[in-house]
């Protein structure tokens, strides 16, 4: 599987030439520093523009990076010693495309839970592409029960094409589970803080996303429905994924419009997969900067700011409206 | 068609806007023999769609239906166009069905029991979910816990609009965690899935009733069956995602004939509410 895309072969191409003159400056006597750098800034120049003009169908491509860090990456930079993965729905099986502990960031303990997609064919096969069965989804909400009983936030990672679409996650009720979800963490008495980090793929993203904050990277997706689904569907032609993925809107800065998302974090220069430490970093910052104060809200003004906040999402024109017009 | 069909068959010629084929069966059934009998197969008993004024007629008493929130009107947060734009595929909803959503809601009684009620339009660009549906769907929830009156929501759809993006997707988390303020303040919720509930209606309200009933042969599932034959590659099993299907795997409380449908809600309504305190006052 290729690990480049098309419209970033400007930058690999240079990268390999910066690579090639820091090697024949290390083994020869040559002083080569000169073109070294003026490649180096070539290269942050490029990728500020390629980056800087993504279309959507490309940020698509960023967001479902094979290098994009995981949800596990993340946890372990964050944290390395304290985290404990715990297993298992306790009603059938566990679902290795939602992973879930407790851990720590900072002096915070809290409950990590995401969506685990894999860095190769043969890990991406055990996590099934990070598509979960029912029995993910109740793995994960036996864990928002467990954090709620024992006072600790919750902190999630959204990253997965969506829900599996299979035989199995129909019999055990992939739709019972999504909205048992749906239903029950707008009531978990804790605060709930969720990042889009890869694919905000649909209800399979959704099931898990019924949080206080909702904060997006910038090279993150989150939408109703894939692209290539859309365009399969309305246009009636797969090939159409392009259009599809334009007119969904499914971008970081989209969603901040819509008031979906609360605020969007910035990435490393060239995507997260450049620089995973980073991304770990800025969900650090991000969450030392807005836990604090949820903390010290009491049970029920948490709970109502997040029904209020679900409560009023959606465009339409009412009655009332049309009156006052 | 074999040859012998064609030879043995009546001809009929009979205008196609006013008769249906029977999709089970493929008997010829006549438009006004259907409303008559409740749009079942007058030879295989198959439940075909049930337009949404014939539903609110089967499930409440004589002429206390009355509407509410019937202005509520899409909008186009995305200007999003496919082959048409979403306006103009909104006009010609509005054109077929004679109601500006795909969702009916009122207030009504049901063998004298106030309820409230809301029943999905399948012919209103398939019954897909929006801002409008979310909405008026929580309201209608809201309502019930305000009122303490039972809720009633008749599902038929294909999940959620595409073209309202991640709006759509957002109602399921709304209108989920309005039947969870039910369930706290323990006012019923009946569900009753209807052919085709599937997607986000399917994975939102419609599978969170405190009784959930589906009506025989219903199609109802998360994922289309065409996404799951190409994700997994094989065929599917007769019957898969049908009524009896979820049944069978615990998923509905129970698979009920159109014609029992309103007795047994009454009975669970009786039941369930008691006035309210669990006894009979």
């Amino acid at each position: 599987m290729s690990r480049d895309f098309e419209f970033e072969k400007p930058i690999i191409e240079l990268e390999a030439r910066l690579k090639e003159l820091k090697k024949i400056s290390e083994n020869g006597k040559i002083d080569l520093s000169r073109e070294i750098n003026a490649i180096a800034d070539k290269i942050i120049t490029l990728k500020e523009e390629i980056y800087g003009d993504l279309e959507p169908w490309q940020v698509i491509q960023v967001a479902r990076h094979i290098d994009r860090p995981s949800t596990l990456d993340l946890i372990k930079l964050m944290s390395p010693d304290d985290f404990v993965e715990l297993h298992g729905d306790r009603l059938f099986s566990d679902d290795p495309a939602i992973v879930a502990g407790p851990g720590k960031i900072g002096d915070f303990n809290v409950m990590f839970i995401g969506h685990q997609k894999g860095h190769d064919t043969e890990e991406n096969i055990y996590r099934n592409f990070g598509m979960p069965h029912p029995e993910g989804y109740r793995k994960a909400m036996r864990m928002m029960r467990m954090a709620e009983r024992f006072n600790l936030p919750v902190v999630i990672f959204i990253d997965t094409p969506g829900a599996f679409p299979g035989i199995g996650a129909e019999e055990r009720g992939q739709s019972e589970a999504i909205a048992r979800n749906l239903a029950e963490m707008s009531q978990i008495g804790v605060p709930i803080l969720c990042f889009v980090t890869g694919e905000g793929g649909s209800g399979g993203a959704l099931a898990i996303s019924v949080g206080d904050l909702i904060f997006m990277f910038e090279f993150s997706v989150y939408s109703v429905i894939s692209a290539e689904g859309c365009a399969a569907i309305l246009w009636n032609d797969p090939n159409k994924s392009k259009e599809a993925a334009r007119a969904l809107k499914m971008r970081a800065a989209n969603l901040k419009e819509l008031g979906i998302v609360d605020e969007i974090l910035p990435e490393p220069l060239g995507g997260a997969h450049r620089n995973p430490q980073q991304v770990a970093e800025t969900i650090k910052q991000t969450i030392e900067k807005h836990l604090p104060p949820l903390m010290t809200m009491s049970r029920e003004e948490l709970l109502e700011k997040r029904y209020g906040k679900f409560r009023c999402m959606g465009k339409f024109c009412s009655e009332e409206e049309l009156e006052n017009a | 068609m074999g040859w012998f069909d064609k030879l043995t068959r009546p001809k009929r010629n009979i205008p196609s806007d006013l008769w249906k084929k029977c999709p089970k069966c493929g008997e010829v059934l006549l438009n006004k023999d259907l409303a008559r009998n409740l749009y079942l197969c007058n030879k295989c008993d198959h439940h075909l769609r049930m337009p949404i004024w014939d539903r609110i007629a089967l499930l409440t008493d004589d002429n206390s239906f009355i509407e509410i929130d019937r202005e509520i009107k899409s909008v186009d947060p995305l200007e999003f166009v496919d082959s048409k734009p979403y306006p103009e595929r909104l006009a010609v909803a509005i054109n077929k069905t004679d109601v500006f959503e795909a969702v009916t809601c009122g207030r009504a009684t049901l063998s004298g029991y106030k309820v409230l009620l809301g029943v999905m339009n399948f012919d209103f660009m398939g019954g897909s979910m929006g801002s409008v549906v979310g909405e008026k769907i929580t309201r209608l929830l809201e309502s019930g816990i305000e009122e303490k009156a039972p809720v009633i929501v008749v599902s038929a759809s294909g999940g959620a609009r595409m073209q309202e993006g991640i709006l759509s997707l957002m109602q399921m988390a709304k209108t989920s965690a309005a039947i969870q303020k039910m369930n706290m303040a323990s006012i019923p919720f009946f569900s009753l899935l209807t052919d085709p509930t599937s997607g986000g209606v399917s994975a939102s309200f419609a599978s969170l009733g405190d009784v959930n009933i589906a009506e025989p042969g219903a199609y109802i599932g998360f994922a289309g069956p065409r996404v799951i034959e190409q994700t997994i590659r094989q065929k599917l099993p007769e019957g898969f995602q049908r009524a009896e299907f979820l049944l069978e795997h615990g998923m509905v409380d129970a698979v009920v004939h159109r014609r029992l449908l309103k007795n047994t809600l009454a009975k669970l309504i009786g039941m369930f509410s008691g006035k309210f305190g669990g006894k009979n006052v």
